[in-house]
């Protein structure tokens, strides 16, 4: 049941790909940016995780709950620092500033703690069982109920709480979110910060589950978190999540078809092919543009 | 008249600029490492400058140029090392295959506007180089190695064709109709012009020339590998064109010499120059998003000087 053994290693994948894919649909969708530097907010979470881990000798939910709140932090004060002046910019300024962010952490991280990469400490027992014929660890369980339970509090927060519908009201209509007395600017530090808190939990789970980090490996997963993001629907929170599993299934059966090389171009021919037949994605509605 | 005395004033001075670097080279005051670094300065104003008819004249948003300048270094490096053919078809083969890719790319991808055709050039670029890494003709992953063939010369002459060439577009009906569509899209739609031809069009002229400094960086540095042309690529030729001005080729012209030299005394510290790279990007498009020079080109200002009102020429 080979089968089954890639089945849930891609579903693994694609629950990392999904959490940061929803950092990334939760701001396009409140302020049309694409945060290039939320696959770095990414990498520094799994760093923090990393070194509370070793350092402190945390366990791994102690350890999560440190880095998601590190990185909800961090991501707000890039969101004050780097893109509020440029709410009203034209959209190239910001996506070019969200360049500049995402090298600027990248080699800043390199340069304060150097290239090298790090092993992540082991955390859970090795140990698995046999289901359907295929071995599943405990590991993998584990991180798919974390990014589950994840999931299920961001939907929580987003319909059932008071941000979360300031959240919707924000991204549906700026303007009018204000005048109905929406704080606008704190809602959007808001959606920074869980979007960012989310990208710290996929850092730790990432870490965990790949056991080796360095501060480059936020570039690719942030890229194809994003792919999964329009896969999805750009803007729409359950499309991120069956964008994120859908491509993390189907990079995994690439590799497993014996093409691991073409594994990272996969995500590209799929981006590609989604921009130019259906832009608006699996959920997606598709809107008419107006002068 | 006036536009012919400017060209020739243009040729003059490049036909200096030639000469003295040519002179200092030949007679030997200057090393292996300056000559290196003015080759190096041509090849990435040919860079800065078909990226700025791309983003700076159509304004199409493409951060996958680095993918175009691979094709021109894989395919003129083919050409030299594999079929023995001399360098200047090897330039040549390379800015033709680029353009080619340039129109396979640009066809669908620029039907999508602004972060979508962003992200797919990206993505673009990204597959050729993934392309190039699984093909073992050309090396794979370990990179092909090619024979120094670069001169000064070849890269002066390349570069002067280069800004000729896309000044002449700009100025031409097609470059005010390519600017035009920078400006507004849906309003030249409306005015009639074929806004998808001019896109194309455009980006295949710049993926040409992407494709040219690719066959003169190839042959610039004896080995080429796949891991060369990645994103970081893109950005450093983004980062000319920004700094310079979306829509100033004076400003990205200047950029990238600036930036070349500021990069070469850096060699040794990576981190340090990403560093200030990703400052530079931040804190331009902070406080000066135009880039340093907007729109206007250096002969504007001396007309600015002459006549108090200003030129009348912007957009160039």
């Amino acid at each position: 049941m080979e089968w089954v053994q890639q089945l849930i290693n891609g579903i693994s994948l694609g629950s990392i790909y999904a959490l940061i894919a929803l950092g990334y649909t939760m701001v396009y969708g409140i302020i049309k940016l694409i945060n290039f530097a939320h696959g770095d907010v990414f990498m520094v979470g799994s760093f923090i995780g990393f070194y509370s881990i070793t350092v402190f000798n945390l366990g791994f939910f102690p350890a999560l709950i440190i880095s998601m709140a590190a990185c909800a932090l961090f991501g707000v004060i890039i969101e004050r620092i780097a893109y509020k002046r440029l709410r009203n910019a034209t959209r190239i300024a910001a996506l070019i500033t969200a360049i500049g962010v995402s090298l600027l952490i990248e080699y800043g991280v390199i340069y304060i703690r150097g290239a090298q990469p790090e092993a992540y400490p082991d955390v859970f027992s090795n140990r698995s069982f046999a289901f359907l014929g295929a071995q599943i660890s405990i590991q993998s369980i584990l991180i798919l109920s974390v990014s589950v339970v994840l999931m299920i509090l961001l939907q929580f927060i987003v319909h059932k709480t008071k941000t979360g519908k300031a959240m919707r009201a924000v991204s549906h209509d700026t303007e009018a979110a204000k005048l109905m007395g929406i704080n606008v600017d704190n809602t959007i530090s808001a959606t920074f910060a869980i979007g960012s808190a989310l990208a710290g939990a996929a850092g730790v789970i990432f870490g965990v589950y790949y056991t080796k980090i360095d501060p480059l490996m936020g570039v690719i997963p942030g890229v194809k978190a994003f792919v999964a993001a329009v896969l999805g629907g750009i803007g729409i929170i359950p499309g991120a999540m069956v964008g994120g599993l859908v491509l993390g299934v189907v990079e995994t059966v690439v590799s497993a078809l014996g093409f691991s090389l073409w594994r990272d171009a996969a995500a590209f021919v799929i981006l590609i092919l989604i921009l130019i037949f259906r832009p608006s994605g699996i959920f997606g509605k598709n809107t008419r543009e107006k002068v | 008249m006036k536009k012919s005395k400017q060209f020739w004033l243009f040729i003059i001075a490049a036909v200096l600029v030639y000469a003295v670097v040519q002179f200092f080279i030949a007679n030997g005051t200057m090393n292996q490492f300056y000559s290196n670094t003015f080759i190096f300065i041509a090849i990435n104003i040919i860079l800065a400058v078909s990226l700025h008819l791309v983003i700076g004249i159509t304004g199409q948003f493409s951060i996958g140029h680095a993918g175009f300048l691979a094709v021109g270094a894989y395919i003129s490096a083919i050409v030299t090392m594999k079929l023995d053919l001399p360098f200047i078809v090897a330039i040549i083969v390379g800015g033709m295959v680029a353009a080619l890719a340039g129109l396979i790319v640009g066809i669908p991808s620029l039907r999508l506007k602004g972060d979508y055709l962003a992200i797919a050039t990206l993505g673009f670029a990204e597959i050729i180089r993934i392309v190039f890494l699984n093909i073992d003709y050309v090396g794979g992953a370990a990179g092909m190695q090619v024979s120094h063939l670069t001169t000064w010369t070849y890269a002066f002459v390349c570069l002067v064709i280069t800004i000729i060439v896309i000044v002449n577009f700009t100025n031409s009906r097609h470059g005010i109709a390519a600017i035009s569509v920078r400006e507004n899209e849906i309003a030249s739609d409306a005015m009639g012009i074929n806004t998808t031809y001019y896109k194309v069009a455009a980006f295949a002229i710049g993926s040409f020339f992407a494709g040219v400094a690719g066959a003169l960086y190839s042959h610039n540095f004896y080995i080429i590998q796949p891991s060369q042309f990645g994103f970081l690529k893109s950005f450093d030729i983004l980062i000319f064109v920004v700094l310079g001005g979306l829509g100033s080729l004076s400003g990205a012209v200047l950029s990238a010499i600036l930036l070349t030299v500021v990069s070469t005394y850096l060699q040794g510290y990576p981190e340090t120059r990403m560093i200030i790279y990703s400052l530079v990007l931040i804190l331009v498009m902070l406080y000066r998003p135009k880039g340093l020079m907007g729109t206007m080109e250096i002969t504007d200002y001396f007309k600015l000087w002459r006549t108090p009102k200003g030129g009348d020429q912007h957009g160039k």
